[in-house]
């Protein structure tokens, strides 16, 4: 059946909202930009809606032509969209949680001189974020991914008026850089052998290509590549050091690109492009390392920080490691299932954590905070969800998704289990000290100021008791714990599974069977164990005692300070990589190349040049009779020239 | 019959004296007067070419350079009496300035 769903409005509705808001904004009332910059991402989620409605009438995978854009030789490029089970999910995901965050900002930025600049970044940021899903080849993705980086850097950098603010901006594009090349040059090596860009006809052709025929090393060379690209945009390690400067930006942004969406972008092309991944074994080990190592590295220095935002950054960063562990090891399906909870549960944490931010004016060190649960009871509701989904209790979202994740680990290789299961306690720990740092005891931050701004003043100084949120912000925290809550009932009985089965194949069907059924119920039951361990750890600690939590940092001594001060991953980077270049732009291609070279010659060139022209000057003395002298003496010279001539012949 | 050569030395030598009277003179009508001596080197070269080859169009140029001269001639001295009823004087050296 050839129906026509009209994909593009999706990515061009916030796009034309972006362009409303961006150019009439300034003069607009606020009423009107957040009309503006509500009802287009609305509209986006309404279409993406009904499309999921019409998604069963629809052949899959549905490809939409909109128009050319390259054409060389036989090489093509289209802007073209393309709908599957896989871009359902990441559509409804990017709309769906986007426009409760767009709902959000509008009370969390309501007080922003820059207000409509907000929104208009945000509907961009929607516009390419869509873009990137819904392209059907590599290269209109590669522009989405691209424009997500423009848009994370334009939001980070929202109040460049702070030194910090601009320079994570600045670092979060830059380390994204280094990932979008080796994303290209894993393009380039597509175009190369594979002549195309296009999903369906590159994977047509991959299709046939197992590990023992030709072009394996080829497709190995590409997945690493892809994951090269993956580890920047989705922040895994080595790249992952830009995320947690990142929370610089205002929080929903946290919520909405650092968190739900496009930190995922990286995991969503590691599933797209997973027959690639499929037949380059060692490219999917690399993959299911790096994620294992930065779910747990990630999570460690999460244990350590006090910066409310900053933890939550950590967490996310551990978090997608579990999914690139999942796509490592086959699972991709597993991955996205995560991908989707994780979207809920850390989109509700960040805006709440905005919501508390919000409460206690601006403050996000969590030991100013404590005791906001009687002040802020809706706030604490939802982050409770939240903390609970992500630290894997059942039944709530987190719980499904991370198991299915670690029986697959498992299923691969039980190293990978180890070290999931040992961060999904970490995760724990470290959530439920934020909430009960966050949450219990006492308050611990200035009470009353002379001049607090009365009703919704934030991010200035303090501003009287905490105080809940408005509506507006408390509504899509509800909505999302909702989200949090039943997530994961998709996921049972494999119902996720099956449903991204035509994308991703039938994974590992020997898993169900008989015997690794009691496996899985006992796996299930140690991660339980684990996640409500970290739990009681958290709270022996932070509420029943909280004086041993200094104790264990001074008697574990340097170590906890390498973790507090994240490894001195930072650092190490100033160090090896940033000062190396520093000083070689520096030395070698400032003050040698462009002032000694290009600098000299041009200065050179004018020099010589003024003195002849000095000299030459004298000819020019306005006297008409040496002016006639020149002009006899020329004409001589070149009648001598032409005797001369005339003689040499 | 007197060869080309002689013709074109002459007139060589007559340019040249038009153009040092041109170059190293004050007097306005001296430099007037060397002017038309450096036409009449030409026009010298003209007619002499115009014999020697027998083609006409040597002789027409030089009525075109002597109407040209003659309107030059009658221009140049109104100009030549303007400039001194105004300045009094004909030394071209005092008289570099367009304005008064």
């Amino acid at each position: 059946m050839t129906q026509n769903l009209n994909l593009w409005l999706i990515p061009v509705l916030p796009l034309a909202g972006a362009a409303i808001n961006g150019f009439l904004g300034k003069r607009s009332s606020r009423a009107a930009v957040s009309t503006v910059g509500l009802v287009f991402p609305g509209a986006a989620f309404a279409w993406a809606l009904y499309v999921a409605f019409r998604f069963s009438s629809v052949e899959l995978p549905y490809q939409e032509y909109l128009a050319h854009w390259i054409r060389s030789g036989n090489f093509a490029v289209d802007f073209a969209f393309y709908l599957d089970q896989l871009s359902l999910v990441m559509l409804l995901v990017v709309t769906g949680v986007g426009f409760l965050i767009h709902v959000y900002s509008v009370g969390y930025m309501w007080d922003d001189p820059s207000y409509y600049r907000f929104f208009t970044y945000l509907n961009l940021f929607m516009f390419f974020m869509l873009t990137l899903v819904l392209a059907n080849n590599y290269l209109l993705m590669f522009i989405g991914w691209e424009g997500v980086g423009l848009a994370s850097y334009l939001l980070i950098g929202f109040w460049f008026t702070k030194d910090s603010a601009a320079s994570a901006g600045k670092k979060a594009f830059i380390v994204n850089r280094i990932g979008d090349f080796g994303f290209l040059i894993g393009l380039f090596l597509i175009i190369e052998h594979f002549h195309s860009l296009n999903f369906s006809a590159v994977f047509e052709q991959v299709r046939p290509i197992t590990s023992e025929t030709a072009g394996a090393g080829l497709l190995t060379a590409i997945g690493i590549l892809l994951m090269v690209g993956a580890c920047g945009k989705s922040a895994q390690i080595p790249l992952y050091v830009w995320l947690p400067d990142a929370m610089e930006g205002p929080t929903p942004v946290s919520a909405l690109i650092h968190a739900a969406t496009m930190v995922t972008a990286g995991v969503y092309m590691v599933s797209r492009s997973h027959l690639i991944f499929e037949r380059a074994p060692t490219a999917l080990t690399v993959v299911a390392i790096i994620g294992t190592l930065t779910a747990l590295f990630a999570a460690t220095i999460g244990i350590t920080q006090t910066d409310i935002k900053k933890v939550l950054a950590y967490s996310t960063v551990s978090q997608l490691g579990y999914m690139f562990l999942a796509c490592g090891v086959g699972a991709f399906s597993a991955g996205i299932f995560h991908l989707m909870t994780h979207a809920f549960f850390k989109g509700l944490l960040f805006l709440a954590a905005g919501s508390v931010i919000h409460a206690v004016g601006g403050e996000q060190d969590m030991r100013k905070m404590g005791g906001l649960r009687s002040y802020i009871p809706w706030t604490f509701l939802t982050m409770g969800i939240a903390t609970l989904a992500i630290a894997g209790i059942p039944p709530l979202a987190g719980f499904w998704s991370k198991d299915e994740i670690l029986w697959k680990a498992y299923e691969a290789n039980w190293i990978y289990w180890v070290i999931g299961a040992i961060t999904a306690f970490i995760t724990s720990f470290y959530m439920f000290r934020l909430l009960f740092m966050t949450f219990f005891g006492d308050y611990h931050g200035a009470h009353v100021d002379e001049h607090g701004r009365g009703s919704h003043a934030h991010g200035h100084d303090g501003h009287g008791e905490p105080h809940e949120s408005p509506m507006v912000m408390l509504v899509p925290l509800m909505i999302l714990a909702v989200l949090s809550t039943v997530g994961g009932l998709v996921g049972i009985h494999n119902g996720f599974q099956h449903f991204l089965e035509p994308v991703f194949g039938s994974e590992f069907p020997q898993s169900i069977t008989e015997g690794s059924g009691n496996t899985e119920w006992l796996l299930m039951g140690i991660s339980v164990l684990f996640s409500l361990a970290g739990l009681v750890l958290a709270y022996m600690l932070y509420v029943a005692k909280p004086y041993l939590p200094q104790k264990i940092a001074d008697s574990l001594g340097s170590f906890y300070e390498a973790v507090l001060n994240k490894y001195y991953i930072d650092e190490l980077y100033a160090k090896v990589f940033v000062k190396p270049l520093v000083d070689g732009s520096t030395s070698i291609l400032w003050q040698g190349v462009d002032r000694k070279v290009i600098d000299d010659t041009v200065n050179d060139a004018a020099d010589g040049a003024r003195h002849v022209s000095d000299e030459v000057r004298h000819m020019q003395s306005g006297n008409l009779r040496s002016y006639a002298g020149w002009i006899a003496a020329g004409a001589a010279v070149l009648i001598a020239y032409m005797i001369w001539l005339g003689v040499a012949r | 019959m007197v060869p080309l050569s002689y013709y074109l030395v002459l007139s060589g030598i007559l340019f040249a004296c038009g153009v040092t009277g041109f170059l190293i003179k004050r007097n306005i009508i001296t430099i007037f007067m060397s002017i038309e001596l450096m036409l009449n080197g030409v026009n010298l070269s003209f007619v002499a070419f115009a014999a020697h080859w027998h083609v006409l169009a040597g002789q027409v140029f030089v009525f075109f350079v002597m109407v040209v001269a003659a309107a030059e001639a009658a221009v140049g001295l109104a100009i030549i009496i303007a400039v001194y009823r105004t300045r009094e004087t004909l030394n071209v050296d005092q008289v570099n300035l367009l304005k008064l």
